[in-house]
């Protein structure tokens, strides 16, 4: 069973506490953008096989959002962060590099 | 290709069963091709199939990963239903529902299609007024279907729980003419019947890029060397996003998880397909007399074709409410497969930014039943190089036009 660490009150959270929320670092457009971008944001995912960045929500501990990197291949987490950031902490893509040289996600590496 | 009949089996009977050949070739690919397929499931079978049969091209590959059939086509709970709520969707699984109809006759190779109906439970008042409205629907499509009262459903499913504590039963959707299929089958006939028209079968030869020149694609290099085509079907399902990133452009997909678990076999005890979205979960009985059981996807990223446990358990949980009779069989085996969800739960088959790559993909939680049909699609997108009747509302540029076929909401969560 899938088991995140929730970085706001530190529980071992397994997935049935857990609600998962779909790809994270999106960037978000509005009025005024382009039909690319406005559909980028909306529709096309990156849909990896390897390194994903993602939301879960702590639904059934504290509530609130975070941010998890984890492998979609092998099911391998490489740690847990919090949502107010636009992309992974230094420490998380470290710990990715020592496991998954020369991964890539869209425009951070 | 020798014809399977009685007179052939009882012509092997007489012969210690010494004369049956092979069911189909396994060639060394070729320099080049007028059109290749990736993937060599059902749908990419399919598509080959009636690229040589409705179109007359031969000229061509199929090239796989694995072994046949050996995805999807191999893992799911090989229901086939065409009650959905949207036109553009009843008309492909209708299709598909139709040609499974003779399927058997057509390919010469029996794929045990069993039309015992289909029936979807109504299990609150929104459901009740959900499947009204989609019988309505199946009405003007030309699907025939049926809204039936808890009474009719007792009847024709005995071991059912019709008063259920949580989640009574208050009616159903039911479709005579839909059932099930031996999913092997599907994709040993598709494969045995291209071989047979001079298309190449290639397992175990995965493509590692697709080559393009000015836009356009030019071939794909394997694991088994460069392979040229004119043309490039990508028919893979879970994997979808794999081979479109090679091409160099993003779906609006997401591959998950979907499980799905045999009991030991049992007497014969339920001769309909039962299936009962608001609990999320779906049974009926294999000719062997397993209970075929099936639920919901997982809700994160995965390419493992392993699902979570707990999914099981819910699914479990809700079928022993629905039918309490299965509440102490044994469960004998348990998979996953990968499915590709889009946004609207409505497939994509479709030209794609890169000349002469189609796409087929999107199909879900849903693909079996609509192969045939997504075959003939996709056969006609790829010989005409535009997208048919059938397929023409599939477009992966739907999504950026909001013209959403939308099942999600449609058609509740099991597809």
């Amino acid at each position: 069973m899938l088991t995140l660490k929730c970085p706001y009150c530190g529980v071992h959270a397994d997935e049935t506490e857990l609600h998962p929320g779909s790809e994270a670092h999106l960037k978000r457009y509005g009025p005024g953008s382009s039909d690319d971008e406005f559909e980028g944001y909306l529709f096309m995912r990156e849909n990896p096989k390897g390194v994903h960045f993602e939301r879960w929500r702590h639904v059934y501990g504290c509530g609130k959002w975070f941010l998890a990197a984890r492998d979609t291949n092998t099911l391998e987490v490489f740690g847990t962060y919090s949502a107010q950031t636009t992309e992974p902490p230094q420490e998380i893509k470290e710990a990715i590099t020592a496991k998954r040289p020369g991964w890539s996600w869209r425009e951070f590496q | 290709m020798k014809r399977y009949s009685v007179f052939a089996v009882a012509r092997e009977a007489l012969r210690y069963h010494s004369g049956w050949e092979r069911a189909w070739a396994s060639p060394e690919p070729k320099k080049k091709y007028d059109v290749i397929i990736i993937g060599a499931g059902g749908h990419g079978l399919a598509t080959a199939y009636y690229l040589g049969k409705n179109f007359g091209i031969t000229n061509v590959a199929i090239i796989e990963k694995g072994w046949l059939g050996g995805g999807n086509t191999g893992r799911n709970t090989t229901i086939i239903r065409s009650n959905y709520l949207q036109d553009p969707s009843a008309a492909i699984y209708e299709k598909a529902r139709s040609l499974y109809e003779t399927m058997s006759q057509d390919l010469n190779y029996n794929v045990m299609y069993s039309p015992r109906g289909v029936m979807m439970l109504a299990q609150t008042q929104h459901e009740i007024r959900g499947y009204q409205r989609t019988a309505h629907a199946n009405a003007l499509q030309g699907v025939k279907t049926e809204f039936i009262g808890p009474e009719r459903v007792k009847e024709l499913v005995p071991i059912i729980n019709i008063s259920g504590p949580r989640y009574p039963v208050l009616g159903a959707l039911w479709q005579d003419r839909a059932g099930t299929a031996r999913h092997d089958a599907v994709a040993w006939g598709y494969a045995r019947a291209c071989s047979d028209m001079g298309m190449d079968v290639i397992q175990k030869c995965e493509v590692t890029a697709i080559r393009r020149e000015g836009g356009k694609v030019v071939g794909v290099t394997t694991t088994r060397g460069d392979i040229d085509c004119n043309k490039l079907g990508v028919v893979v399902a879970g994997h979808t996003g794999v081979v479109a990133d090679m091409a160099g452009f993003r779906l609006p997909i997401e591959s998950v998880a979907l499980q799905a678990l045999v009991s030991e076999p049992i007497k014969p005890c339920m001769d309909v397909v039962v299936m009962a979205n608001t609990v999320h979960g779906y049974m009926s009985q294999s000719d062997k007399g397993e209970m075929v059981i099936g639920g919901g996807a997982d809700g994160y990223n995965n390419y493992t074709q392993r699902g979570s446990f707990h999914h099981i358990e819910e699914t479990v949980r809700a079928l022993v409410e629905t039918f309490p009779m299965i509440s102490r069989l044994k469960m004998l085996r348990q998979w996953g497969g990968i499915v590709d969800m889009t946004g609207d739960r409505s497939p994509i088959i479709s030209k794609t930014p890169v000349e002469n790559v189609f796409i087929n993909c999107g199909w879900g939680t849903g693909g079996f039943k609509a192969i045939p049909g997504s075959g003939w699609a996709m056969a006609e997108l790829i010989a005409k190089g535009e997208p048919g009747p059938l397929a023409e509302e599939f477009s992966m540029w739907r999504f950026r036009e909001g013209k959403f076929i939308d099942e999600s909401v449609a058609a509740g969560v099991a597809h």
